[in-house]
């Protein structure tokens, strides 16, 4: 497997100390590259990081975990500081999104911003040809000359949904190469070559809300005021009191304190009047989205419509639909059949059998 | 270590051969328990006064005012919550600066959790502070005054006697961090007016893991580590004797040169600083021209970004810092650059080179030949400077 015509080629690969990212590093050193072992320090709570040890992929014990592993390795190690652009892309955006009423994918922003963008820029800096990341998903260059983003062999770990915002200049300078494995044989090069983080847990959903409360975290990361509204009903009927609309996502059922005699779903939130809407499971079905800040992968541009399938939430399927451009900006979405639960502020990624189509935010 | 030019000495020094041969027999032959009452013990007893002696010479204090511990941090943190608890029935204030180490800004910002007022005095460009600040700062409650003899980043050194004798004046205890001025700057506790010093041994060509606080007789503080009657009763668990002998023996060693060690460092530091300022555009020097370290040049370039400029010339074989070194490695824009008024931005593309007594003119040539080359690379990347070239400057 190894490459001769890579030894003269530098990668540097972003290092969790997780599983996947260590054995994409060794992959890396098998197969003749010159790898560096770059963790990136995101954020991290200063009173609670040493008091918590709850595994999650950016704090200090990540670091201690993944220069292990590159000592392990032989490779040289460095820590990067990226604080200041995770809190103005990621975090800052987050608190954004949820104050307006919409339910943000953090992981997309830090990707494309974050990761792909400063990781990028700084390991090009330090001489680097390459950025390499232990997604489950793979680089391809197409016919046409373009970059995209294949899934990975195993479908249920595939990650191109959190990369669709990637660039052609950041697609042609990234190496995925975990994403040709099943997380099982991930786990098996793991076990072979005796990398101690065999068995560590996946990293949680978003990093820097280890305890998962999300309305906490943007109350202390906002000067708004979070205030109390009205529950309404389809008609616009008030039907009851809700504890600020950060605390509602489209299609939640559980935590509404409601007691309608049926169960009671949240089809809208709006921010302007400070409502959420509340209707039957029925209410929440939709066949067609909008979406905008639009990135286009296998095709530079959408001439004419096309039959594709749609991902709108990272859990979701994929469903059938037609795309067509509604204006320069926004691409409208309308599927065969009615989905459940399209919300605002995720994102929604097409796709060609295997490959990335592109993608936008659903608004 | 080899072909590695190590520019770090701030951070820590290599411990001398001859420190580690005086340490050796109190780890084998020598090594009971100064505490006991047999014979075999006494030779260690004798070890930790002889040290405690050469300890209080260098700083003209008296040995009884000399106490061991694990390190500056120790000896910081000691004498901050010591002092701080000792004398709260007069007040609960305390007076420090906006670019103290971390062991006594975070040592102050515990103190002010529970229940203590902490005034941080602002820092001139150059990173002094302003006597009349320290002043208007004084009041009937302040019960100590806490500032750092030398920056640890940008080598700046304090009017330290003028403080003293103002803290002296208003009955006010003063405490200074001398880590880093330690055996590179003449200190006198007495003429100073010095209550209350730490320092460490590592800085100095001794081991890791000991240090030492100096505390004026009469000076109240409670026990910092409580247990046995070590230390005077005042600092429990059993002395680290091979420690404590390896700090006699790296001051021994230090003071016996210290102004021809200085003079060749501030030679070397001056060709540091003269030579990359008139080498790279868009340079400056941080902190003062003349009160610094002999050991300390500090120099931003604007632009470009500290992390990527030290991991290039990590891969050069060159050994820098930027900032001060956190837990992780990874860095946070410096407070004590900040705090001389720097923007974040330049704040971030600084570079610390610390000399120190293996460093060779040798050593700075190749630096002054390795830095221009990895800063025009980082400039040619920077979409920062692509912006100020387009823009032209604006100053």
């Amino acid at each position: 497997m190894k490459m001769k015509n890579n030894t003269n080629k530098t990668v540097v690969i972003g290092m969790s100390g997780g599983v996947d990212s260590s054995v994409a590093a060794y992959l890396l050193k098998e197969q003749g590259y010159n790898v560096i072992g770059v963790t990136m320090q995101i954020w991290q709570d200063e009173d609670n990081c040493s008091l918590e040890d709850n595994g999650g992929c950016c704090g200090l014990s990540a670091v201690e975990d993944a220069r292990k592993v590159a000592n392990n390795l032989d490779i040289p190690y460095y820590v990067m500081n990226f604080k200041k652009e995770f809190k103005e892309n990621v975090m800052d955006y987050f608190v954004k999104d949820y104050l307006e009423g919409r339910t943000p994918n953090p992981c997309i922003a830090c990707n494309r911003y974050v990761k792909w963008e400063s990781l990028l820029q700084r390991s090009l800096q330090i001489g680097a040809d390459y950025i390499a990341t232990g997604h489950y998903a793979q680089v391809a260059k197409l016919d046409n000359g373009r970059y995209t983003l294949k899934k990975s062999a195993t479908d249920k770990k595939d990650q191109t949904y959190a990369l669709y915002n990637l660039t052609q200049y950041q697609l042609e300078h990234t190496i995925m190469p975990v994403g040709m494995y099943t997380k099982d044989e991930i786990r098996d090069i793991a076990a072979k070559i005796d990398l101690q983080v065999a068995n560590k847990p996946d990293s949680q959903e978003i990093c820097f809300i280890p305890d998962n409360d999300y309305a906490k975290f943007i109350e202390e990361n906002t000067d708004a005021k979070i205030t109390e509204g009205n529950f309404v009903d389809i008609e616009g009927r008030v039907i009851g009191k809700h504890k600020g609309i950060i605390h509602y996502t489209v299609g939640q059922r559980k935590g509404l304190n409601l007691s309608l005699g049926k169960p009671g779903f949240v089809v809208k939130v709006d921010p302007v009047k400070n409502e959420v809407v509340i209707g039957d499971n029925e209410d929440v079905f939709s066949k067609q989205l909008v979406a905008n800040n639009l990135n286009f992968m296998s095709i530079e541009k959408l001439d004419s419509p096309m039959k594709v399938t749609a991902k709108i939430r990272y859990s979701h399927k994929g469903a059938t639909c037609i795309i067509e451009m509604q204006d320069e900006n926004t691409i409208r979405v309308i599927f065969d059949e009615a989905q459940r639960a399209i919300t605002p502020g995720q994102a929604v990624v097409f796709y060609d059998g295997e490959y990335v189509i592109g993608g936008g935010t659903i608004i | 270590m080899e072909n590695k030019i190590y520019l770090d000495h701030a951070a820590t020094t290599p411990t001398k051969p001859a420190v580690v041969e005086a340490m050796l027999p109190y780890f084998t032959e020598s090594f009971g328990n100064a505490s006991s009452v047999y014979e075999l013990s006494n030779n260690n007893r004798k070890a930790i006064a002889n040290a405690r002696e050469i300890v209080a010479k260098a700083i003209n204090a008296k040995d009884d005012e000399i106490y061991f511990t694990s390190g500056g941090t120790e000896a910081d943190n000691w004498a901050i919550k010591g002092i701080a608890e000792a004398y709260r029935a007069k007040g609960k204030h305390i007076i420090t600066s906006q670019i103290e180490h971390h062991a006594v800004l975070h040592t102050c910002e515990y103190l002010e959790k529970h229940g203590y007022e902490v005034t941080y005095l602002p820092v001139d460009e150059f990173g002094r502070i302003r006597i009349e600040d320290l002043q208007n700062a004084i009041k009937d409650t302040t019960t100590l005054i806490t500032i750092m003899f030398a920056n640890n980043e940008i080598g700046t050194v304090q009017n330290i006697k003028e403080i003293g004798d103002l803290a002296r004046a208003n009955k006010i205890i003063f405490h200074t961090d001398a880590v880093q001025a330690f055996m590179q700057e003449d200190i006198d506790v007495v003429d100073m007016n010095i209550d209350a010093l730490s320092i460490s041994a590592h800085k100095i060509y001794g081991p890791k893991g000991v240090g030492a606080m100096y505390l004026r007789k009469g000076v109240k503080i409670g026990a910092f580590m409580h247990g046995g009657a070590q230390e005077r009763h005042r600092r429990a668990g059993t002395e680290n004797v091979p420690g404590i002998v390896g700090l006699g023996k790296a001051i021994e060693i230090a003071s016996s040169d210290m102004n021809e060690k200085n003079a060749r460092q501030r030679r070397l530091r001056d060709r540091l600083i003269d030579e990359l300022l008139e080498k790279i555009p868009y340079a400056r020097l941080n902190g003062h021209r003349t009160e610094r370290l002999s050991n300390n040049a500090n120099i931003s370039f604007r632009f470009i970004e500290g992390e990527a400029l030290l991991i290039l010339l990590d891969m050069n074989g060159v050994c820098g810092s930027s900032g001060s070194a956190c837990t992780s490695g990874s860095l946070d824009p410096s407070h004590v650059l900040l705090a001389i008024g720097l923007p974040h931005e330049i704040a971030h593309g600084s570079l610390r080179l610390t000399v120190g007594d293996s460093t060779t003119d040798e050593d700075i040539d190749k630096v002054l030949e390795v830095v221009p080359g990895v800063v025009e690379r980082l400039r040619q990347m920077s979409p920062l400077y692509e912006d100020f070239l387009k823009n032209g400057s604006k100053e």
